[in-house]
């Protein structure tokens, strides 16, 4: 399902609105994630907190919603500008890819939350096929 | 046997008394069919879903809404008895409307979708947990009979 020129934009300008607050977001959902769905925290055995707020689930929601943002701004070529990530998550980290489906889930229930009036069946609509792309991307090293 | 905690069967009530079935019931079912588009399939008799604006005016859309959250009412009543309760609907979605099970399992993202938008802080990680806990039981009960 790939990316058309709108869904693209769409991306763009709910990104450029949730600014500064896809810190917020991304901890958030990482939060959530560990919370929701408990088999999430086996990844995270060596974090000394993995309650949502936490230090560690802070520092690590911002690095990703970073991530996530650069690939916004990448979006005309998401396996070129996840390449290095998707050999860490598949060599390094070796997440089970099952689990992007997981957090991108997540990560649109905060924005939701945050921005119910953004986040019209549309927007939703091209969030969801860029989360499924991103997912791709990640994993696209991973054999 | 799924087994509920009070808090559980306290938080399930709680977010249950708190939805407006005639207002969540249409905006879940519009989300899906505009969202993943290709679960239109099973509503050919609608008439007009061509595009996110029709879907969300379409009447049969919102009438058919309500009737599946409706449903759900069942479930919330009757915890400790889900897989039975839908026992018969189940076996309707699969002999009669010929439903891919994995439907269930995107009508309930959507659902906790449309209930975070509309519950926002209150609905608090905890309470997300306890929901989709829920929810993922009776997409297991509507699955059951497929075969």
């Amino acid at each position: 399902m790939s990316l058309s020129d709108p869904d693209k934009a769409v991306v763009k300008a709910l990104w450029a609105k949730i600014g500064s607050r896809a810190d917020e977001i991304g901890a958030e959902a990482l939060g959530r994630m560990l919370t929701v769905y408990p088999q999430t925290k086996t990844y995270f055995s060596h974090w000394s907190d993995l309650s949502p707020g936490s230090g560690p689930v802070k520092k690590h929601g911002k690095t990703i919603m970073g991530a996530v943002g650069d690939a916004v701004s990448k979006i005309d070529d998401l396996v070129g500008a996840l390449s290095s990530l998707s050999e860490l998550h598949a060599f390094n980290v070796r997440i089970d890819p099952a689990n992007f489906k997981i957090l991108a889930l997540n990560v649109i229930v905060v924005i939701g939350m945050h921005f119910p009036g953004d986040f019209t069946p549309e927007v939703h609509m091209s969030v969801d096929k860029f989360f499924q792309n991103l997912a791709l991307a990640l994993s696209d090293k991973y054999r | 046997m799924v087994e509920w905690s009070d808090s559980e069967r306290k938080t399930i009530a709680s977010v249950w008394g708190k939805i407006k079935v005639d207002k969540i019931g249409p905006q879940t079912l519009a989300r899906v069919l505009i969202v993943y588009p290709w679960t239109q399939r099973y509503f050919g008799s609608f008439g007009n879903l061509s595009s996110a604006s029709a879907v969300l005016a379409n009447l049969k859309v919102a009438n058919h809404g309500k009737t599946v959250l409706n449903a759900l009412d069942k479930a919330v009543k009757n915890l400790d008895g889900i897989k039975a309760t839908y026992s018969e609907l189940s076996q309707l979605h699969c002999n009669t409307l010929n439903v891919d099970p994995d439907n269930f399992r995107l009508l309930a993202d959507c659902l906790t979708i449309v209930v975070a938008t509309s519950f926002r802080s209150e609905f608090n990680p905890a309470v997300q947990a306890t929901w989709q806990k829920f929810l993922s039981v009776v997409v297991a009960a509507l699955s059951s009979r497929y075969h």
